[in-house]
């Protein structure tokens, strides 16, 4: 090993070369000076900042990059791209006989007995399943409520919009439901959709059932989150989908602390009109440790010994589901829509909740006739017995008609026999969509002829995830009697053996 | 007209100084500097309420003070939390504090005075307790009532009354299935007369207007470019639409016109592939800065380089304009410049709802593609009796005058209280035609403090904090009525003032000017 000594060549300094070169002397002996001290700093440190300093000095007259793309481009070439440039029209041009341009038109009230397009028929359209919708004392709440507030609110609930009626509401929900609060919005579509971003973040998971309607695809839309669908009311699949999940979690346990997971179920499915299998759901939520979100739209007011949804039906405690979210346009026959849960849960909301905060409050009048049909439901349960026998005869009767005569089985009924809304939809589909709405439309026409208003259930082809297949809705309501149903279940027959041979 | 002196104001815009002579009429805005000192003591102010935070959160933890925040079920403690400690951090330490100053419940229309329904806190906010008392004749300068038809009497409110006794309340049932009134399409096409366009379509909602009609109009490969202070709807509507979305600084038509050049230039990033459209979001009165859009120079934007236009009028319309038309009619433009004018019914009309107007085949599209008319039920019948009554009356076509009168009334209340305020000393931003009047506050316990000595005195105010606004800028909102009478804004202006000395928050740096005239 040689050891080889550089120091010796810098030990010694002549001082008089400096002075020939025409320093002044406080310079010289600044320099002087340094050059003393240094030796005794390790000379890997002299290297170490001379390379700093030199790098320094490279960055200092290096180009800086700019993030967006460096243009090339001249002044004249950009205005030729400029004039160049032409947008597709606003909007796409639309043919005049799309099935969704021309409305049918409601003269009067949207009651029992309506008149569409000049004809009056009877009502099995809307989903006016308690009949409240032309409710004398429900309609006189909400005049006596116009008198004293006038219509709007003028205000979101946190200016000044909190009516004592929204407050009075929120408090009989809660206590309907059994739960700990409830909170009010003013647009149906809107609760679920803002529900669920309040909650599920980007990050999270969310297992969703197949057949979920579009407020709940939006409100996922809009959280961000991981969404696994599972098949329609297939509880292995979710099972499955769980069991994947759990193993992720064993890679990963710190990122699965965090991740917070959830699943979203509707009580009664507005697109397949059956029920969720609830107390196997409420099973998986402890086994696997997931959140329950529940939207009981349908259900609310219509299952249930009370009405007060499938938690009831299935006798399930309320607090297990940790979110149940509904709206207050079907059974209650007002606007608007409600979440209720825990305190802990729901009081996130109103802060959160994007549809409760940025948006005006239910104008107080609708309030007050929620609170009158809440009244009517409370006192008389026997109106949601009655309406529920109704329904199974309905089904039969449409079930009977259907099945009679091997030949006309050319419609099947989709639903369950407790289940509010009907879908009747073809056997065997044509193979075009288009064709297959426009024979269920036919059908239709058929029977706003001779007095029976249906509709064909409207759906947005291109932004539903799980395009359900075509049908017409028939919904089925206490003011309807036993001989309307009969009536309405002879003419779909009627209609479906003419059109459909 | 007055041009404020360059050093103290952030930004101002004078009769032709910019847009090349467009506007017919002077447009005075002003935003005037937060002074420095003030910005260190609000800053000061947070980084305190911060450390007390910490402290009482670590109290909270050790059982020291007693918790009130709601827990989880001893069942799912087990569970993944539902939310963060930190997300809740300053709803429990910072908006706890002053959350008397929100949500205040009301019993009575929100017309020009309101009686609030008195309420008592017996642990510092965290829970509330009814005293059945009725403070009454509060002067509202909070709701969102411009042209005074918050009212149970007259003659919008018979005709809503008659309707719900005939019709209902509810429909139960979506527009493209049995939920389409005869009423729907008379007040349908009454919008669309009131606006000046071919077509018009109303849904229950205002902020689902927005949130549900965006997407459908744009998709992927298309450019929003949005306005920084736009309103949540407009923003969730943008995210869902799936676009790309750009922030242009507010009403900045520089920073606007780079954007519009650089996205039709250089293309979609990376693939370089032309935009199949640009929309430009913006808003007619933005609420929380007052400010108004400078409508003439965007319609030249965007007629130069062929993007569509979006505008979303939610305070403007009734609120602008000579024939309260909106901000279209404010500057004297063609209502057909504009691609897509949104707006809603909430606050100048009494109602609830929103609508979209514009071209007929626009309007076609929406029937059968927006998300609202198959999926949403449609709105009820006396909200849009409301809607038709109170549109009759603004155009005049009930008889009297009374819709003309409100709109003058308006215009006239709004200059007065904002020549007055600034007289006093208070900072106010915004236009000086816009009914919305925002005045620094800053501090956050002045935040407080300003609302609730209003209270005392009876006068009703909005005061907005963090997240809605920045940080350092809270502020006290005003929205001037024209049901506000000449002696209730001289009575809120002097409770205004009192509060303003006592709370030393008369921070205006300008000589407190008398201006003789303003040129209309």
């Amino acid at each position: 090993m040689l050891f080889i000594d550089y120091s010796s060549a810098f030990n010694t300094i002549i001082s008089t070369k400096l002075r020939t070169l025409g320093l002044n002397t406080s310079i010289c002996n600044w320099i002087l000076d340094f050059l003393m001290g240094s030796p005794q700093a390790p000379a890997y440190h002299l290297v170490l900042e001379g390379i700093l300093i030199l790098w320094i000095i490279r960055l200092l007259f290096s180009k800086t990059y700019k993030l967006q793309e460096r243009s090339d481009l001249t002044e004249k070439e950009k205005e030729d791209l400029i004039e160049e440039w032409q947008p597709e029209p606003l909007v796409p041009p639309m043919s005049k006989d799309h099935p969704s341009l021309n409305y049918d038109i409601v003269t009067g009230p949207p009651s029992h007995k309506i008149i569409v397009n000049g004809k009056e028929c009877i009502n099995f359209a809307s989903f006016n399943f308690l009949g409240f919708l032309d409710n004398e004392r429900v309609k006189q709440k909400a005049l006596t409520s116009l008198r004293r507030y006038g219509v709007g609110t003028c205000g979101p609930r946190g200016f000044y919009g909190t009516f004592d009626v929204h407050l009075e509401l929120e408090d009989r929900l809660a206590k309907f439901m059994k739960t700990e609060e409830a909170i009010i919005y003013s647009y149906g579509f809107a609760t679920i959709a803002s529900a669920i971003p309040a909650y599920s973040k980007r990050g999270d998971i969310v297992f969703v059932d197949e057949a979920a309607c579009f407020s709940i695809q939006k409100g996922l839309q809009a959280s961000r989150s991981f969404i696994k669908y599972f098949k329609h009311n297939d509880m292995e699949d979710l099972e499955r989908l769980l069991k994947e999940q759990e193993i992720e979690d064993q890679r990963n346990p710190r990122k699965a602390r965090v991740t917070r997971r959830f699943i979203i179920v509707e009580g009664l499915y507005i697109n397949t009109a059956d029920v969720c299998p609830l107390p196997d759901l409420v099973k998986l939520k402890y086994k696997y440790k997931v959140r329950i979100f529940l939207e009981e739209s349908m259900s609310f007011g219509v299952l249930g010994e009370h009405g007060r949804g499938v938690t009831e039906h299935f006798g399930v405690n309320i607090d297990d589901i940790d979110l149940i979210s509904a709206n207050m346009e079907n059974a209650v026959a007002s606007i608007g829509g409600f979440c209720c849960g825990r305190s802990f849960v729901i009081d996130h909301q109103r802060l959160s909740g994007q549809g409760y905060c940025f948006s005006a409050s239910l104008p107080p009048m609708l309030a007050a006739a929620a609170i009158e049909a809440l009244n009517i439901m409370e006192e008389d349960p026997v109106v949601i017995l009655i309406w529920f026998r109704f329904f199974i005869f309905m089904y039969d009767l449409v079930n009977k008609y259907f099945q009679i005569d091997s030949y006309s089985a050319v419609k099947s009924v989709i639903g369950e026999v407790y289940a509010p809304a009907l879908h009747l939809q073809l056997e065997r589909s044509s193979g075009s969509r288009d064709t297959d709405v426009r024979m269920l439309r036919s059908i239709v026409d058929y029977c706003l002829e001779r007095q029976i208003a249906l509709t064909l259930a409207r759906y947005l082809d291109k932004e539903e995830r799980f395009l359900p297949p075509p049908s017409i809705r028939v919904v089925v309501t206490i003011e309807q009697t036993e001989e309307d149903i009969e009536k309405a279940a002879s003419c779909i027959r009627e209609a479906a053996l003419a059109i459909l041979k | 007209m007055y041009c404020y002196p360059e050093d103290k104001v952030q930004h101002t815009a004078c009769n032709g100084s910019s847009g090349l002579g467009l506007y017919s009429r002077p447009f005075i805005e002003s935003f005037e500097e937060t002074p420095m000192l003030v910005a260190v003591l609000t800053y000061m102010g947070y980084g305190i309420l911060t450390i007390f935070g910490y402290l009482r959160d670590f109290l909270r933890d050790w059982k020291i003070e007693r918790c009130h925040v709601a827990r989880e079920r001893e069942e799912q403690r087990d569970f993944v939390p539902l939310y963060q400690d930190f997300e809740n951090f300053y709803t429990r330490n910072l908006y706890m504090r002053i959350r008397d100053s929100w949500n205040r419940p009301i019993c009575s229309v929100p017309g020009a005075k309101v009686d609030l329904v008195e309420r008592v806190s017996p642990d510092y906010n965290w829970t509330f307790d009814y005293t059945g008392k009725v403070v009454e004749g509060v002067i509202n300068m909070g709701s969102y009532n411009y042209l005074g038809f918050a009212e149970n009497t007259g003659y919008c409110a018979d005709a809503s009354a008659e309707v719900t006794m005939k019709y209902g309340v509810g429909v139960a049932s979506t527009r493209q299935e049995m939920g389409n009134l005869d009423r729907h399409e008379e007040m349908e096409e009454l919008v669309a007369k009131f606006l000046g366009v071919e077509s018009a379509m109303a849904f229950g909602m205002g902020f689902a207007t927005n949130s549900m009609n965006i997407p459908a109009l744009t998709g992927k490969g298309c450019l929003i470019l949005s306005d920084e202070l736009n309103h949540a709807s407009l923003v969730l509507g943008a995210r869902l639409s799936g676009s790309t979305i750009r922030v242009f600084k507010h009403n900045n038509m520089q920073s606007l016109e780079k954007m519009l050049r650089d996205a039709i230039v250089h293309g979609q990033p990376r693939t370089h592939r032309p935009w199949k459209k640009i929309l430009i979001l913006v808003e007619g009165i933005y609420s929380m800065e007052g400010s108004i859009v400078r409508l003439p120079e965007v319609i030249a934007l965007k007629k130069r380089y062929r993007a569509y236009l979006y505008l979303d009028e939610a305070h403007s319309i009734g609120a602008l304009g000579p024939g309260g038309r909106g901000v279209v009619d404010y500057f004297g433009l063609d209502p057909r410049d504009v691609d897509v004018m949104m707006g809603t019914f909430t606050k100048s009309f009494g109602a609830a709802g929103g609508y979209i107007g514009g071209r007929k085949e626009l309007l076609e599209y929406l029937r059968s593609h927006s998300h609202s008319a198959v999926y949403a039920a449609s709105m009820s019948p006396p909200v849009v009796e409301q809607i038709i009554a109170s549109m009759k009356c603004i155009m005049g076509e009930d008889g009297t005058t009374l819709g003309r009168d409100r709109v003058q009334q308006l215009a006239e209340n709004t200059l007065y209280f904002r020549r007055r305020l600034t007289e006093m000393g208070f900072i106010i931003y915004g236009n000086s035609d816009s009914p919305v009047v925002p005045m620094m506050l800053y501090m956050p316990a002045k935040i407080g403090a300003f609302g609730r000595e209003m209270l005392k005195r009876n006068i009703g105010v909005v005061v907005v904090g963090f997240p809605a606004t920045p940080i350092i800028e809270s502020r006290a909102r005003f929205c001037i009525s024209a049901a506000h009478t000449k002696d209730m804004l001289d009575t809120a202006l002097s409770v205004i003032s009192e509060v303003g000395d006592l709370l030393q928050v008369k921070y205006s740096r300008h000589e407190r000017l008398i201006y003789d005239q303003i040129q209309d």
